[in-house]
């Protein structure tokens, strides 16, 4: 029977959500460090190359705030973020909270289904890779494996982009909407038709360091003595993989993938960079290309929060979910 | 063993293993430097040339020519010394930054605290996140790049190096030279540096792959190198506006010398780690 420490539950929490605060204020304290810093005009920014007279620049950079200093600026983002809004979007027009909302629940499902994908696929392959260690199956997803780390996400996005949209003409080139039509109007169908490749993409890129991982593990266990005497038992191979490999390397991976949300989100970017995804990668480039603070602000806070429950899970995963830490510790 | 490996076969077979090692790394090498010194000597303000626009490879242009009549094979491999120099800048500040760190964590409790928490600090921030805000605030150009792919490599070889340190430090040697009366700073220096070379060494080398991708990743979004460049990020977001022209060859074949370059430097970064450290020869 499974007995939870109560106590121990809340002092574990507790503490996390102490960091993770403690994480938050240093992190955006040196983001309005960075903007300050930053030699980069963001009325120039934003404007580009049009011509425009000094009043209306004048004009745009008292809607940027340029004017103002830097306590101010602090203090009128505090109180944005007290009252929930985070600011005012200087690209979108409309609250940084609306927008990230709204662009993150699009990334969000490319990332939780290619999370998945990349979960599944890779443990299996790194099960397979390890369990026919030094054959040429091995060898083929070693290689796999290797190159795939070793290329960058947005030129295997660009590669896919070419052979399925240009070259078989399966998929069409970016965008996640048909031409001509309004972002309410799409039909379920068509936006997962369009998920499609930008999935697929991050999906294969995430495979490789779980797969590497879970076979170095399955190795490992290949050498242990208990496998050595189910063997002597007399278990068949796969039986013994199954029973003593998988159930050994399971946790470790899952935790692994946990950990992995920070590739994730760096993953995203990139990938809905090639495709022409409107989600939360798209409005972070924009937002740091056109300076628009307030959003970028924003998105890092969220995209922290984010990589930060991964890695809380992970924890949790290694704290409550394995059964032998846990009896170590419930006396 | 029963079978022999490849590499015990033919040409190579009368040398040992770690002769092998010796030889994987200085091929790889060269071959990095001929990529490099050419790609520095080579002059790429290409004349435009609109009656060459948009070839596919030929013998007189491998790579194809780009929409100006630009010949991409220059291009990518001035590209790739660019990613070189920019990657060699920053994985050397990386292990520098990684270095210091690990001997101020090595000081005393409290600033070993301060630098597992920079490191948790440093983790949880998304990698490209952090880099476009950095190159941001110092704006943009190779500077910038440099310096956010820097500042953002530093935490793997400091998690190494801290612990290399610490255990160093516990060594009876080293316990011993301290009750002699020796300084803090002299046994830095002496005892502790030389010994954790190899791994900075090491280290540089394996991050190497990492600065180079993303430094293309970035200036690939626009907040690296700037436009006038041929950098690989450049060259490769330029290509997306061709890319449903067909014009396939503008981005498959600098992807793939990127690649290849990334991949040498991991094989030197892996051989060189088993020559330093023959314990993990077998992984």
């Amino acid at each position: 029977m499974i007995k939870i420490n109560t106590k121990k539950i809340v002092k574990f929490f507790g503490f996390k959500a102490i960091r993770l605060l403690i994480l938050l204020t240093v992190i955006a304290a040196i983001s309005f460090i960075i903007v300050q810093l930053s030699p980069i005009d963001p009325v120039r920014a934003y404007l580009g190359q049009r011509i425009v007279s000094q009043e209306q620049l004048a004009i745009v950079g008292q809607y940027w705030g340029t004017d103002l200093t830097l306590g101010e600026r602090v203090l009128g983002w505090l109180q944005t973020l007290a009252s929930g809004s985070m600011g005012f979007s200087l690209i979108y027009r409309v609250p940084v909270t609306e927008v990230i909302v709204q662009k993150f629940t699009a990334s969000f499902t490319l990332m939780i289904v290619s999370w998945i994908i990349s979960g599944v696929v890779g443990f299996g392959l790194g099960v397979l890779a390890g369990a026919k260690e030094g054959t040429w199956i091995d060898k083929v997803i070693k290689t796999y494996c290797y190159i795939l780390q070793s290329s960058p996400t947005f030129w295997i996005g660009l590669v896919i982009l070419m052979v399925f949209s240009v070259y078989l003409g399966w998929f069409p080139i970016g965008l996640s909407v048909p031409i001509g039509q309004l972002s309410d109007t799409v039909t379920f169908w068509q936006w997962l038709y369009r998920l499609i490749l930008p999935a697929f993409t991050l999906s294969i890129v995430g495979i490789a360091s779980l797969t590497m991982y879970t076979r170095d593990k399955l190795i490992n266990v290949k050498k242990s003595d208990y496998f050595l005497f189910s063997k002597a038992r007399g278990e068949s191979f796969w039986g013994m993989i199954k029973n003593h490999g998988i159930r050994n390397i399971l946790l470790p991976a899952i935790s692994i993938q946990f950990l992995s949300f920070n590739e994730l989100f760096g993953g995203t970017i990139l990938v809905e960079q090639v495709f022409a995804y409107p989600g939360i990668g798209q409005a972070t480039v924009a937002a740091g290309l056109r300076s628009d603070v307030p959003l970028l602000l924003g998105i890092v806070i969220v995209s922290t929060i984010f990589v930060f429950v991964g890695n809380l899970l992970a924890d949790v995963m290694y704290e409550y979910v394995d059964p032998r830490l846990r009896s170590e510790d419930d006396e | 063993m029963s079978e022999m490996p490849w590499y015990n076969k033919g040409l190579f077979s009368s040398l040992n293993l770690r002769q092998k090692t010796l030889l994987t790394i200085a091929l790889t090498a060269l071959l990095l430097l001929v990529i490099f010194i050419s790609g520095t000597l080579i002059n790429a303000n290409l004349p435009t040339d609109f009656s060459i626009k948009m070839q596919g490879p030929s013998f007189e242009h491998i790579f194809g020519t780009d929409w100006m009549g630009r010949d991409m094979f220059i291009r990518t491999l001035k590209g790739l010394s660019l990613s070189i120099m920019i990657g060699l800048g920053a994985s050397i500040l990386s292990s520098i930054i990684a270095t210091l760190l690990a001997f101020l964590a090595s000081v005393n409790k409290y600033t070993d605290t301060l630098v597992s928490w920079l490191i948790d600090l440093f983790a949880s921030i998304p990698h490209i996140l952090l880099i476009m805000m950095i190159s941001l605030g110092l704006g943009k150009g190779a500077f910038g790049v440099t310096m956010a792919v820097a500042f953002s490599h530093w935490v793997n070889l400091t998690r190494v190096l801290r612990a290399e340190v610490l255990q160093i430090k516990t060594s009876e040697f080293v316990q011993l030279s301290s009750k002699f009366g020796r300084s803090k700073l002299w046994i830095a220096k002496e005892h502790i540096l030389p010994l954790i070379l190899s791994q900075i060494f090491v280290g540089t080398l394996l991050v190497f792959p990492h600065a180079i991708m993303h430094e293309s990743s970035v200036t690939f979004l626009g907040f690296g190198l700037s436009p006038h460049e041929p950098a690989i990020g450049i060259i490769l977001s330029e290509s997306m506006s061709y890319l449903a022209m067909g014009a396939w060859w503008l981005a498959f074949f600098p992807g793939v010398a990127l690649l290849i370059v990334v991949l040498l430097f991991d094989i030197i970064g892996d051989n060189l780690k088993r020559l330093f450290d023959p314990s993990e020869a077998n992984n």
